[in-house]
């Protein structure tokens, strides 16, 4: 038999275990990532261009750049710097899941905040116009109107940017994080069978991507059921 | 400039643009082949390329890396023996990285292109079968001019990314701008200022690309008329 997996079979506890890493990083990153995608979305929409421009540069410069190098500049980067190295964050700083954490969510933040804008300015005239005939103020507007509908509106496109984002957990490994790749390059390595190590972590990352591409068909079918094609 | 490192890195950024470009080759290939095959009244051919656009895009990049370079790599090595070769077989890094590359986003293209080529209305195809031409005439000369404007959009999103994806491959030891600039920052201990610079190469490397897939967008779409609102 040329393959072996009865290794594999005996390592599956750092293989859940790597799943557990990766669902941790996967759940921070998002939700960091969307609490700084929102007020970003909001620049984006702005006429003004002092408003506009910094949050446009961002987007910019993060999506025009591999997730990699962002992770190598929080990662090893940031230590160049005696300041950084005697400030009160250095303990968060050089820990490699916080590092790993900060640099997906600032790269996910980017990608959503774009999702978000997109969304922001596909929303009908009309809802825009009622609501000020309506006399809200803008916050209201914003609050009750317009971020309401398009984080709804925004969901197909986010699913993808999650499922982006999961695959991307796995550069964790690079910086020593046992996420599910991790948990294959130490079985690789430990067993020297890189064939079946690999392929596990793929089936492992394949029902992962399964699962939330079923979760957030269920969402779309609980929050965007009013633009669901109509029965007939 | 750089502590002298800055020829270095250039000479990286020469490799990581190669690789970009021949892996967008191999991926162009594979991906107008994915196309044609899920759109293929074959069943089992459609559902071939279903499940190598499925499988290929749910798996992250960086697994299929490693998995295609270590994996391939320790495979072919227990393969060889049983056909009678018995050297070690050594994959080259740029050899792997383009071919790990191009299948991966052969997979992308494939969505892409299929996409595009369902956008061409049907009575093209027809009109091209009705003046005898073959099944592979209408492809190339009708659905394909035609598919390539459809699909600009699709292909400039994953030229981007694929250009990014290069990074990765430094992981499994191609000496591209990565991997110079890692090995630059451990000599110097200076890595904030080479992953800086890296990032502002790869930043202007998207940029161009960007203004360059807009001006190929904007001439092949001489002639099409764009409703005003």
């Amino acid at each position: 038999m040329i393959l072996d997996f009865s290794v594999i079979w005996d390592s599956l506890p750092l293989y859940f275990g790597g799943v557990l890493v990766t669902l941790k990083l996967l759940a921070i990153a998002l939700v960091v990532g969307l609490a700084a995608a929102i007020p970003l979305a909001l620049m984006r929409v702005s006429r003004q261009p002092a408003i506009n421009f910094p949050a446009w540069l961002y987007t910019y410069v993060i999506r025009g750049t591999p997730m990699l190098v962002q992770l190598f500049l929080v990662y090893y980067g940031l230590a160049q710097f005696t300041l950084v190295r005697e400030s009160l964050l250095w303990p968060y700083l050089s820990n490699a899941t916080f590092c790993a954490c900060l640099a997906f969510a600032i790269n996910t933040s980017a990608y959503t905040a774009e999702i978000l804008a997109g969304s922001l300015k596909a929303t009908p005239h009309g809802e825009i116009e009622a609501a000020r005939a309506m006399g809200m103020s803008h916050a209201r507007l914003y609050r009750r109107i317009l971020l309401p509908s398009a984080l709804r509106r925004a969901l197909p496109q986010y699913s993808n940017e999650v499922i982006m984002m999961l695959h991307t957990t796995s550069l964790a490994s690079i910086v020593t994080l046992i996420d599910i790749t991790g948990a294959a390059r130490t079985v690789s390595s430990q067993y020297y069978l890189p064939f079946e190590a690999f392929i596990t972590a793929g089936v492992f990352y394949l029902c992962l991507t399964f699962i939330l591409v079923r979760l957030f068909k269920l969402a779309e079918r609980r929050w965007l059921a009013y633009l669901a094609p109509r029965a007939s | 400039m750089l502590n002298g490192y800055g020829a270095t890195i250039v000479d990286g950024a020469w490799l990581t643009l190669l690789l970009a470009l021949t892996s967008m080759a191999v991926a162009i290939g594979l991906g107008l082949l994915g196309a044609a095959c899920r759109l293929s009244p074959l069943r089992w051919l459609a559902l071939l390329g279903e499940t190598y656009a499925t499988v290929i895009r749910g798996i992250p990049d960086l697994v299929l890396i490693l998995l295609i370079f270590y994996g391939g790599q320790d495979l072919v090595n227990r393969l060889a023996p049983l056909l009678g070769y018995e050297d070690y077989i050594d994959i080259n890094p740029f050899v792997a990285g383009v071919f790990t590359l191009g299948f991966i986003f052969g997979a992308y293209l494939s969505e892409t292109f299929r996409g595009a080529f369902m956008a061409i209305p049907k009575g093209q195809a027809e009109a091209g079968a009705a003046y005898g031409m073959s099944g592979r005439q209408v492809f190339f000369r009708i659905l394909v001019p035609q598919m390539i404007r459809l699909a600009i959009p699709g292909f400039t999103n994953n030229w981007l990314v694929l250009t990014k994806a290069t990074a990765l491959i430094s992981v499994v030891g191609l000496q591209d701008m990565m991997f110079k600039a890692k090995q630059a920052a451990d000599a110097t201990r200076e890595p904030f200022t080479f992953f800086l610079a890296v990032a502002a190469l790869y930043l202007v490397l998207t940029s161009v690309s960007l203004l360059a897939l807009r001006f190929l967008e904007k001439r092949y779409s001489a002639g099409i008329k764009v409703a005003e609102l």
